[in-house]
């Protein structure tokens, strides 16, 4: 699939569920993934997002972006609402008021209102069971409010709340493995995905709606204005971070690990940080101290892959 | 009689014969069975005392088979608001219940609820705030949420409790109105009281509530967005008009709890009045407190007192004209807050109140009180005081705002 990553245009559908003239910064990696997973949607779901930059860009009064049944309620919680509405078709077309048939509900929120404040919410959602898909698109960082910290940003990465200094090297932990917390709910279909492997995402995406059951998929996100990057290397951005193992790609189901990208072998993580104005000020010895967990984490994953 | 309040002083079975079943039942089973009985379709609830009964007996309900309906157990009271903003808008008639620290928990969802006009019913079995920890009644839950946007019933026994709720699912789905609705009844003094009361029968409430039809529920075939994001140059817009929604509520509130009146033979009113006539004295209160209070009332009155009680029903809208009304020819009106406004005005209802008749060119004295805080009680000996000490002190004039009753100093 992945060679025919560049004809993306000319084969999937042209019609545009989440439309064009929406308000996302030059180069919103965030704003390509919607725009794709509501390719892959189709028009027979109704959305659900939080508080965040998708919202604020797709939905000012009296314009939207959304070509489907959309609703934001607040920041932290998308998978309640997400649970009430469920649970509402649900009963009504057990009642025989309104037509039965299969409407896939999609939840779709920020870093910050997943692994953060949202925490909470999407746990006992996933918890109860309810059928519905949850997409996180993680930009690693608070980007709407203004680049700060957040639970998903990457270890030494510069922001407004975990600033470079004399004192610091910037963001002082290590990235939340959200994909992980959610798979120990022990729930059918997790997977971790990249609008710059647009196919690999759009399928995991169809997957995930026609999942019975709560499914739970984590996109990579650049963000040019965030991350301090040029905003024409989003695409290739986005794949070294799977081609440096430090966002690799894959799936979840039923419990079974599956890789969807292997590479003989990984790219330095430099190759992938270099080119991001949040990683600047790192010493060659953090650098080091971030090739090797990401080397410890990838062949962790890669114990787990079948 | 004054026009709009009604001289209630035996409201229960006020001609035209028993409506329903009559039942031993505690309030909160009650209020459960008469959700059931509106054939609710989504209940989202977390627990917390004493607010439990209620969803407990509707889990059961719908365990057993008696209420078709998808009972969410969130993992918190934010989470229940948020599940029912959802169930609302998905067309699904939706209740849930809170109390005290649970309703602190959802309030920036209670503004969502109204200003997206979903229209949710909860009742909230009021409960003091932490810290410290307490369990029992006042109104502090309730007066935070004052300006959240929803309409709010204060009840007084069980047979208002079931019978508000009721229309409250009627007066919230109303196309009219679609506005979720708070009917508030004291935590234990109310909630966890065996009374006897008529629960209606299924096909009399089919009758009178009909099915809930939201008109732009989330539907792929015809696609709503709903919770936009507004710039200044709008959101002032979409201000006025929930503020002219929520007014324009009070002809529906009044209308339904006519028909309410005609189908049942019980008739609610915004104020209500309680040996009100030629009374100089009036004293005011909300909720299960005025029981107690009315007692006081027959007792003063059989010593040749003019003392009279008032009870504030309809709490949002705020009933201005039926207050005005009720208190323009007393001398002296007392009000008891079970709600502290701390260095503030001391009760929040008497501050509204005041501020309702600031403007009239005659009106009484209003003299403030708090009391029955955290579930303590008020003795009829206790209102005969608060009444006697009230009239002292809009004689005397006080150098406090309020005065706290029955506290050890």
């Amino acid at each position: 699939m992945e060679k025919y990553a560049v004809f993306v245009p000319r084969l999937v559908t042209k019609r545009e569920n989440f439309a064009p003239g929406h308000r996302a910064c030059i180069g919103c990696g965030e704003a390509l993934a919607v725009r794709l997973a509501c390719k892959a949607l189709g028009q027979n779901v109704i959305v659900v997002t939080a508080t965040g930059c998708i919202e604020i860009i797709s939905s000012q009064l009296p314009y939207t972006s959304w070509r489907v049944p959309w609703i934001h309620t607040l920041f932290e919680n998308t998978a309640a609402v997400a649970s009430g509405i469920e649970a509402g078709l649900k009963v009504l077309m057990r009642k025989g008021r309104m037509p039965t048939q299969d409407i896939n509900i999609v939840a779709m929120a920020g870093d910050g209102g997943t692994s953060d404040i949202g925490l909470q919410a999407l746990s006992g959602a996933l918890e109860r069971g309810h059928n519905f898909l949850y997409i996180c698109y993680d930009n690693e960082a608070y980007m709407n409010t203004g680049i700060q910290r957040s639970s998903s940003t990457p270890f030494g990465a510069s922001t407004t709340t975990s600033p470079a200094g004399k004192m610091s090297i910037g963001q002082v932990t290590w990235k939340k493995n959200m994909p992980a917390i959610v798979a120990a709910h022990n729930i059918p279909y997790v997977a971790t995905a990249s609008p710059s492997y647009p196919f690999d995402l759009m399928s995991k995406v169809a997957k995930g709606a026609a999942t019975q059951g709560p499914a739970y998929i984590h996109i990579l996100s650049v963000c040019p204005t965030g991350w301090r990057c040029p905003t024409d290397l989003t695409v290739r951005i986005g794949r070294l971070a799977v081609e440096t193992g430090i966002f690799p790609l894959y799936e979840i189901e039923n419990g079974e690990y599956k890789l969807s990208f292997n590479f003989p072998q990984l790219r330095p993580v430099t190759d992938y940080m270099k080119l991001q104005g949040r990683f600047r000020h790192l010493s060659e010895e953090t650098i080091e101290e971030i090739q090797h967990r990401v080397n410890k984490e990838y062949a962790k994953l890669m114990e787990k892959v079948t | 009689m004054c026009q709009g309040v009604l001289d209630k002083s035996n409201n229960n079975d006020r001609g035209g014969g028993i409506i329903g079943r009559r039942v031993g039942i505690e309030v909160s089973l009650a209020i459960a069975e008469v959700v059931g009985l509106a054939d609710a379709d989504v209940v989202a609830a977390y627990p917390i005392t004493p607010q439990t009964h209620i969803v407990e007996h509707l889990a059961e309900l719908v365990a057993n088979g008696e209420l078709d309906a998808q009972y969410i157990p969130v993992e918190s009271e934010h989470s229940a608001m948020s599940a029912c903003l959802g169930a609302s808008a998905a067309g699904a008639r939706t209740f849930t219940a809170t109390a005290g620290q649970g309703l602190e928990l959802m309030h920036e969802v209670l503004y969502v609820a109204s200003s997206m006009r979903l229209p949710v019913v909860m009742t909230v079995v009021n409960r003091a705030l932490s810290s410290p920890l307490s369990v029992w009644g006042d109104h502090s839950d309730a007066m935070s949420v004052r300006d959240t946007g929803w309409i709010q019933i204060f009840v007084e026994n069980g047979q208002e409790a079931v019978d508000n709720v009721l229309c409250a699912f009627r007066i919230a789905e109303d196309p009219r109105v679609l506005l979720p609705v708070m009917v508030h009844l004291d935590g234990f003094h109310l909630s966890h009281m065996i009374e006897p009361m008529l629960l209606p029968e299924r096909d009399e409430v089919e009758k009178f509530l009909p099915k809930n039809d939201y008109p732009l529920p989330l539907r792929p075939d015809k696609p709503v967005a709903m919770g936009d994001f507004a710039p200044p140059i709008i959101y002032t817009e979409t201000k006025k008009a929930q503020e002219i929604n929520i007014r324009a509520s009070k002809e529906v509130i009044l209308q339904c709890w006519n028909e309410f009146g005609n189908s049942f033979h019980r008739y609610y009113h915004p104020v209500e009045c309680y040996q009100c006539e030629d009374a100089d004295v009036l004293l005011l209160t909300m909720g299960s407190f005025s029981e107690t209070a009315m007692m006081a009332i027959d007792k003063m009155r059989q010593e040749g007192r003019g003392v009279g009680l008032l009870k504030l029903r309809l709490w949002r809208p705020f009933p201005f004209k039926e207050i005005r009304q009720a208190v323009k020819n007393a001398e002296v009106l007392i009000v008891l807050d079970r709600a502290l406004s701390f260095g503030g005005p001391g009760g929040p209802v008497c501050s509204e109140i005041r501020s309702a008749l600031h403007n009239e060119e005659k009106k009484p004295k209003v003299i403030s009180f708090v009391g029955g805080l955290g579930g303590r009680e008020i003795t009829v000996a206790g209102f005969e005081y608060i009444v006697n000490r009230g009239i002292e002190i809009s004689q005397t004039g006080s150098e406090q705002e309020f005065e706290l009753f029955g506290v050890r100093e």
